[in-house]
């Protein structure tokens, strides 16, 4: 596992980058849904957490030049163990545990050849799906407000 | 003299037992739910975030609840709870050029890469109390637009193609962000620090501020570049995982000030800049914000610093609402001994005028007071 991700870093940083991007936008309902759809439940370690904290999130001078800190926001993070010994990491905004303990869980079984393909399925496609939709449904909203000038020609055809 | 340092107990216990009971009000009306603090009074929430430094909507709206709708109260409610977490870190900067643009206009450019987008503004709404929110009027949905995908460009970089504006605001390389939390105050204050106690400074003094500025207290003329409001991810390096990775998103007020050029004998005339940024959807607290950072940057622009918005020790060390409401507040709590004591002094000096008086008639009538 770890030799492998030591020849291929970049495919499996992409991949895990995405999955728990996609896994930190999940709601309690998409997670419990698919924990239930799970035939076999996993064996899992918690190994620290889930516990909530805080990161000081920077902004950029000029919004492109050197780094400033503008503020914290509150985040939950949990990593846990599974039987295998395949270590699950989850950072999310917020202070729901339970939702964060979770994701980790699936960030593990996304790891895991056996199980990445369901986690593939019943999660990380269909929030993806979701997410594509609430952004296009907020940017058609958007859209609709954006003002179209006309110039009021005269004395002129 | 310690005479009535205890006592309070029972008045202080039942004083929070009816400070409960007025905070719940008439009880034959639903309570508020922080769901619905959160979805309808959302701009609340969002100045409790800014200002208390904490991007947390369900815990900025307790906090609203909680204070009554008193929004100093509230900030300093979630000031307080920020103060028992641990940090786990610092973010990759946020990158509002790919911000999810809810909202952006333009005050310099009429036809611009991404467009004027109005938004859920209260601007041009006329300002008359609307009759139908004193009931539950059904709202209708959002009108549609099919969206371009055109990017909504920065304004700053339209003009940096031509180099007529300065940069965006660089450190050295080896420059780490100074941080407020961390360590005290010291002026004079790099641009990284002033900002991050201008975001999270009072609206209303930065507010007042910016408008001094406008009324002639250093002014800076300012055209407003843009102001955009949208999600931005926030991505934070994770040691176990030994890359960045998103934890989610938060919606922030981003305003890009153009100001008053300079130019000099080495270097052709540029406009310079001011920045704001804010947690949540707030332009007014941007723009302020975006106003005194290039106030204060009269020093560095080699400017004369003759009015307050220009003077960062007075500007930094009152912009924070919860230090400074603990100092004035503070005023009503028991200073019994203190004022005893004035009391005293004033009292000898008021008899010992009174003696002086009375042997000045009787002996020397010059040297009165």
């Amino acid at each position: 596992m770890d030799l492998a991700k030591q020849i291929e870093p970049t495919a499996e940083m992409t991949g895990r980058r995405r999955a728990a991007g996609l896994l930190s936008r999940a709601s309690m309902d998409e997670l419990n849904a698919a924990f239930a759809k799970l035939t076999d439940k996993p064996d899992v370690k918690p190994v620290r957490g889930p516990e909530t904290g805080l990161v000081m999130v920077r902004g950029r001078i000029g919004g492109g030049g050197a780094p400033f800190n503008l503020g914290e926001a509150t985040v939950t993070r949990a990593t846990v163990l599974l039987a295998s010994g395949t270590a699950g990491h989850a950072h999310v905004l917020g202070t729901d545990k339970e939702k964060v303990r979770l994701a980790a869980i699936f960030d593990a079984l996304w790891q895991e050849a056996a199980t990445q393909d369901f986690v593939e399925a019943a999660l990380l496609t269909p929030i993806e799906a979701r997410i594509a939709a609430e952004d296009k449904q907020k940017a058609e909203e958007t859209a609709a407000t954006r003002v179209d000038f006309f110039t009021m020609v005269r004395g002129d055809d | 003299m310690y005479v009535a340092v205890k006592g309070g107990e029972a008045a202080i216990n039942n004083a929070h037992r009816l400070l409960a009971d007025r905070r719940r009000g008439d009880r034959s009306l639903p309570a508020v739910t922080i769901e619905q603090i959160v979805e309808q009074l959302g701009l609340a929430v969002d100045r409790v975030m800014a200002e208390a430094s904490l991007y947390d909507r369900s815990l900025a709206a307790l906090a609203v609840r909680q204070s009554r709708g008193d929004m100093i109260e509230a900030i300093f409610l979630l000031r307080a709870y920020r103060t028992t977490l641990p940090r786990f870190g610092t973010s990759v900067p946020v990158d509002t050029n790919k911000m999810k643009v809810e909202r952006r206009v333009s005050a310099t450019y009429k036809d611009l890469p991404g467009g004027q987008l109005l938004g859920p503004t209260f601007d041009y709404t006329h300002r008359l109390l609307d009759p139908s929110l004193l009931t539950d009027t059904p709202v209708e949905e959002p009108a549609r637009r099919d969206e371009t995908g055109e990017h909504v460009m920065r304004v700053s970089d339209i003009l940096a193609h031509e180099g007529l504006i300065e940069a965006d605001g660089e450190f050295p390389e080896d420059h780490e962000a100074g941080d407020l939390t961390r360590e005290p105050m010291e002026f004079p204050m790099g641009r990284d620090l002033r900002l991050q106690a201008l975001a999270r400074g009072d609206e209303g003094f930065l507010l007042a501020l910016g408008y001094s500025t406008q009324r002639g207290y250093g002014r800076n003329h300012p055209f407003v570049g843009e102001v955009r409001i949208g999600e931005v991810e926030v991505e934070l390096e994770v040691a176990e995982l030994g890359f960045s990775v998103s934890l989610g998103r938060i919606r922030v007020t981003e305003c890009q000030m153009v100001n008053q050029f300079k130019g000099s004998s080495k270097a052709p005339p540029q406009f310079t800049r001011g920045y704001g940024l804010v947690f949540g959807q707030s332009e007014r607290k941007a723009m302020s914000m975006s106003l005194v950072d290039r106030a204060l940057r009269a020093e560095e622009l080699g400017e004369d610093i003759t009015a307050p918005a220009q003077d960062e020790e007075f500007v930094i060390s009152h912009s924070d609402n919860v230090q400074a409401t603990g100092f004035v507040e503070h005023l009503k709590l028991p200073h019994y001994v203190d004022f005893q004591a004035e009391l005293a002094l004033v009292r000898k000096m008021r008899s010992d005028i009174e003696k002086a008086r009375k042997g000045d008639r009787s002996e020397m009538p010059e040297a009165a007071e």
